[in-house]
């Protein structure tokens, strides 16, 4: 244990080194000046695959003070593989307090979900993005694709969603979904449930977008306005699940579908745990719905 | 009246060779204009430089805009030249699938330029495709396909169909029959010269084909080693070649 803690003081705070953090604090407020834009910095190894939330666990790095409580979500739960390792990374690194409480927490990393629970002022959400480009699975050249961006030539995002409903007779992206920040950049909110998208809107929180791989940050200053794309006639529509929460009972979180047997036998639950823990400590149950 | 497209003294070299030499001519509305030389002689240089894919070392184009009148599109901001280039302007390639998205499906194909230019609902962006799609003799069945299904003729008539549906003035085409066979290269003409008339197109047309020419152009540019050899009215040129490479172009013409 002693050996441990010897080891862990050979690390600056939050891992990373102070110039590295300037380096990254300079992309993110390039980003919250430039809203939606996607700023390229010199991304570092970190000590987890590429994958795992190596431009998340940087922005956090470079955002966190010793003051801070951190929150990490891994597709809306807090007790996943994911989740754990990196709480337990910046517990060990920077030895700041830590929380499953959405309320509670002043620094939120998240992967794949934002949190039922609206943000306030005083909160920062990281998301962890692997691909930056919203463009990219349509046109391949990052050279062409930054043209696009400078240009605002955005009616290649249109004709994927002309696709899905040449294809499936509505819009089928259900997560990823594409947005447009102040009327200006196209931007691909991170994987996240297209049911999250419209609280990005006019969030209150700062919310900071980081791909490691890619080498991307990107940023929503707070109250910035965002829309879904979509046509006239086939309007953006954040769907979920049509039940309520089994444990909980709530009709308006983002559910999970779990199957419990292989009999088809399956169930659906909040995906958010902190909001199901809270309600269900506060009384509500599956009765709720009724 | 004035012209559609004034090209003035283009030239463009590859470093110490020409890729085309002070080339200019005048291109009036509802005018087509035929390029026609060997491999090598400047053709799709000189068209590279008129569409804005090419950067030539000096000269002017100047474009009949339809706001501001006669402008260089060679000084223009590249932002303004793109949105010429997907409203006024269509370039149609040799290769079919240089010009179409091959994930997409058919109907987003021609669908591309309206949503590019703001439109905005699905149920009237089908319409225009579908109907694009038929007046290109390609049935309403095949519109949700993928090009990579369509055979060589049809990815050529689709190219074409992308190109004309917001309805531009000016038509740049490389090659648009080359790699068809006969009979195919035949309704692809006659479609090209139908919509050409019917819309009053321009078009500068580049082949090496002299079929295609005398089919479609009004009048005629013989290209060499990056020089204009000789110009003037398709037949006048055709039936009485007077430059000496001229004359060798017409008499290799086979005769079936």
């Amino acid at each position: 244990m002693n050996n441990t803690s010897e080891n862990v003081a050979a690390y600056n705070f939050a891992y990373l080194d102070e110039q590295t953090k300037r380096m990254i604090r300079r992309a993110i407020l390039k980003g919250l000046a430039i809203p939606g834009y996607q700023v390229p910095f010199a991304s570092r190894e970190m000590p987890m695959p590429y994958g795992w939330g190596t431009g998340g666990v940087q922005l956090s790095a470079a955002t966190l003070t010793p003051d801070d409580r951190l929150k990490v979500i891994d597709q809306g739960a807090d007790d996943t593989t994911n989740a754990v390792s990196i709480r337990k990374f910046f517990e060990k690194t920077a030895r700041i307090a830590t929380t499953e409480r959405t309320q509670e927490a002043s620094v939120i990393q998240t992967r794949h979900r934002v949190p039922e629970t609206p943000l306030t002022e005083d909160q920062i959400l990281i998301y962890q993005v692997p691909i930056p480009e919203p463009l990219r699975f349509l046109e391949p050249s990052e050279v062409e694709t930054r043209k696009m961006h400078e240009l605002s030539e955005y009616g290649l995002m249109h004709v994927k969603l002309y696709e899905d409903i040449a294809r499936h007779g509505h819009i089928a992206t259900s997560y990823a979904y594409p947005v447009q920040v102040e009327g200006r950049y196209v931007m691909d909110p991170s994987p996240i449930p297209k049911f999250d998208n419209p609280k990005l809107s006019d969030c209150a929180a700062i919310q900071l977008f980081g791909a490691g791989r890619e080498q991307r940050i990107y940023a929503l200053p707070p109250h910035t306005r965002v829309v879904s794309l979509d046509f006239e006639d086939h309007p953006f529509d954040p769907s979920k699940a049509d039940a309520p929460c089994a444990l909980c009972g709530d009709t308006h979180s983002y559910l999970d579908e779990v199957i419990t047997d292989d009999a088809g036998t399956r169930m659906f639950v909040c995906s958010d745990t902190d909001h199901c823990q809270t309600r269900r400590a506060a009384g509500h149950d599956k009765e709720d719905a009724a | 009246m004035t012209p559609l497209l004034d090209v003035r003294a283009i030239t463009k070299t590859y470093g110490a060779r020409i890729g085309c030499k002070d080339v200019g001519f005048t291109l009036w509305p509802g005018e087509v204009m035929g390029i026609v030389g060997e491999s090598g002689s400047g053709k799709s240089t000189l068209l590279g430089c008129l569409a804005g894919h090419l950067a030539p070392d000096t000269g002017e184009v100047l474009f009949d805009t339809r706001i501001d009148g006669p402008r260089d599109t060679l000084t223009m901001s590249e932002a303004e030249r793109r949105m010429l280039a997907r409203t006024d302007w269509a370039f149609v390639h040799q290769n079919a699938r240089d010009g179409l998205r091959m994930g997409v499906s058919a109907g987003g194909n021609v669908g591309e330029r309206l949503m590019a230019v703001g439109a905005r609902n699905y149920g009237n962006i089908r319409a225009r495709a579908e109907d694009w799609l038929d007046r290109v003799e390609i049935t309403a069945d095949r519109m949700d396909d993928r090009p990579g299904a369509f055979s060589g003729g049809m990815q050529q008539r689709l190219q074409i169909a992308r190109n004309l549906v917001t309805g531009p003035r000016l038509v740049f085409m490389d090659e648009p029959t080359g790699g068809l066979d006969v009979s195919v290269q035949a309704r692809l003409l006659d479609l090209l010269r139908g919509l050409v008339r019917q819309m009053g197109l321009s078009a500068v047309i580049v082949t090496h084909d002299l079929a295609v020419v005398r089919l479609l152009a009004d009048r005629l540019m013989v290209m060499k080693d990056g020089h204009v050899v000789e110009q003037g009215l398709t037949d006048q040129v055709l039936d009485d070649p007077q430059h000496g490479y001229t004359q060798l172009l017409v008499s290799s013409v086979l005769q079936v």
